[in-house]
């Protein structure tokens, strides 16, 4: 394990450019390999992704490792963890990063099986033991409730999923030079075992959750499907999103796709609305991530408080339309 | 078909955060006292995929648990749900697992029990949230693994499983056996019916120790972990809200809508 050296990201991209959380693990990648003063490259797997290498290293990276495969057109599990294998044999990282994505969190784990070490998932942060120069991942258990700090001591890559928008990414930076490699993944078509049939997106009204700025949260208290219409007037008018609780999606008074919390999105807006939610613990670890939550409930003991940044005790129905009002009026004006 | 569903004991997710309790040093939480133990939700979502494949086609359901022997409660429960038989893998040995030696022990018993053609577990256990070990058992079992499955159908000796995505669905067609691990848009499970619950009461539970599964000690419990878990604690979280006062909801709102625009939130 001493000779594996190197923080490596494992990217994505999304219709040729580099997504998001790639940017933000190249930003957190950079930090960690600094500290322990070594590289900081990144694996772009797909099709055609050469595209994206020079985005790669403008934002941050010394090296990219383009590992292009018709086989590897769309994820594949087998795909995906034999091209990793092979370039993790090759490459030798001491630290392998990848986003908590639907890609992350399944090739992890079966990759540090594979490789005989282990791996940490949706972590919140990560830092470098200034001891035992060790890896720390930090990651929410217990539903939120709770924080575990992790190692991964004897066995090496030290490998981590980290959750979206837990990371900033490094400024873009064009004139930063970096080595572009191929790799072959030697990939044997008979060792794939699945088959990617197809990808489904359900329509979203107006703004993702994922990416809105400002989210309107109604909860239990909504009561039913027709009061969250002033949540979706007052989301519209702020150019923001509708997200609910889980009660909510499971009477089916809104999409399931709106939960937000753990077993639905998890979100980082900066304006955080929870309208008669109470702040269970499972949608708390939801929308702990939102730099300001604004609180509406009748209950003054309820949770949400706990978290928020500004609150109204009363009841939603009669806060609402003022709200609506002078906030029409504030930003019109 | 022969599928077999891995389960896990965990404190009740629903405790109110209020009740919530760590021991930091054994690094776990305290149960509530008035909420038992309960099946990890996910897991109780893979019984039910588990179930709806044995009603569609016919067979058996296997379910085991890797846990302590009050575990036996919930493996009763999957029982009593429709499932055929349960074995307990409880061993001192197992204390302090990580996903991976968990993963390995789940597996070793899998083995024993011979030929199958599903395994199902959670996408995540509701304690630790770990998302691992599904993964795990499938690279151990050396058989392909598709994970948050939100639909699984058997077609032509394949199965079609629908992936649940924060955005839609991926469809994934792959051979079998597969391990599978089981989101919770799958929908609800079932509701034990009372025959079922007398039933499962009758039923032996054997329980495997890690010589019975053919275990390597060196690779179960704390001995087997890769990862270590240095710290267990409790983020403070200061309650710094500004409560927005009024006479009534009017006032207090337009009050809200005058400092949201003063600190720049709209």
């Amino acid at each position: 394990m001493s000779d594996n050296k190197g923080v490596m990201v494992v990217g994505e991209c999304a219709d040729g450019a580099l997504a998001s959380i790639t940017c933000e693990l190249l930003g957190i990648g950079r930090k960690l390999a600094d500290n322990i003063g070594e590289q900081l490259s990144v694996a772009l797997l797909g099709e055609k992704v050469s595209g994206a290498a020079k985005d790669a290293v403008a934002f941050g990276a010394d090296k990219v490792y383009v590992v292009e495969s018709p086989m590897l057109k769309d994820y594949v599990t087998d795909a995906y963890v034999n091209a990793m294998e092979n370039l993790c044999k090759e490459a030798k990282p001491n630290i392998l990063l990848m986003g908590q994505t639907p890609m992350g969190r399944d090739l992890a784990p079966r990759l540090a099986v594979r490789l005989g070490t282990g791996a940490t998932l949706d972590c919140l942060d990560l830092k470098i033991d200034p001891q035992t120069k060790l890896m720390v991942m930090v990651k929410p258990v217990y539903g939120g409730n709770a924080l575990a700090e992790v190692v991964c001591e004897k066995t090496r890559p030290q490998i981590a999923t980290v959750r979206a928008k837990c990371m900033e990414p490094l400024p873009r930076n064009d004139s930063k030079q970096g080595e572009i490699v191929t790799f072959d993944p030697k990939l044997d078509a008979a060792k794939i075992r699945a088959k990617f049939v197809e990808r489904v997106k359900e329509k979203v009204e107006g703004v993702k959750l994922e990416d809105a700025g400002i989210i309107i949260c109604g909860g239990r208290g909504m009561g039913g499907p027709d009061n969250f219409a002033p949540l979706k007037e007052l989301a519209k008018m702020l150019g923001g999103a509708v997200g609910a609780t889980r009660p909510p999606c499971d009477n089916g008074w809104v999409p399931a796709t709106l939960q937000i919390g753990l077993t639905g999105k998890i979100v980082c807006p900066n304006l955080y609305v929870a309208v008669a939610v109470s702040g269970a613990s499972q949608h708390l670890s939801g929308c702990s991530g939102a730099k300001n939550i604004v609180a509406i409930n009748k209950d003054p003991e309820a949770n949400i408080f706990k978290v928020a940044r500004y609150g109204i005790v009363g009841d939603y129905k009669k806060v609402l339309p003022p709200l609506a009002n002078k906030i029409k009026e504030l930003i019109a004006g | 078909m022969h599928s077999i569903v891995c389960v896990k004991e965990i404190p009740d997710p629903e405790t109110p955060a209020s009740a919530f309790a760590i021991d930091p040093t054994a690094k776990r939480a305290i149960p509530a006292k008035d909420k038992p133990p309960v099946t990890s939700p996910f897991d109780e979502q893979a019984v039910e995929a588990a179930l709806r494949i044995k009603d569609a086609k016919g067979g058996k359901v296997t379910v085991i648990s890797m846990g302590a022997p009050s575990a036996e409660k919930i493996l009763k429960h999957a029982l009593s749900m429709g499932a055929d038989e349960a074995f307990l893998l409880n061993d001192p040995a197992f204390d302090n697992s990580d996903s991976t030696s968990t993963a390995y022990v789940l597996a070793q018993a899998i083995k024993k029990i011979g030929q199958f053609d599903f395994v199902f577990c959670g996408r995540q256990a509701g304690d630790f949230d770990a998302g691992q070990v599904g993964s795990g058992i499938a690279e151990f079992l050396g058989i392909p693994s598709v994970t948050l499955a939100k639909k699984i159908e058997v077609q032509d000796g394949k199965a079609r499983v629908e992936r649940a995505f924060p955005d839609g669905f991926e469809v994934v067609e792959v051979s079998m056996p597969v391990l599978i691990t089981v989101s919770n848009e799958l929908g609800e499970p079932r509701y034990a019916p009372l025959k079922g619950i007398m039933a499962a009461a009758k039923k032996k539970v054997p329980v495997w120790n890690t010589q019975e599964i053919g275990a390597d000690a060196s690779k179960v419990g704390a001995a087997g972990a890769k990862t270590n878990m240095l710290k267990l604690y409790i983020p403070v979280r200061e309650s710094k809200c500004e409560v927005i006062g009024g006479e009534n909801e009017e006032e207090m709102a337009i009050k809200l809508a005058l400092k949201l625009r003063e600190v720049k939130l709209i």
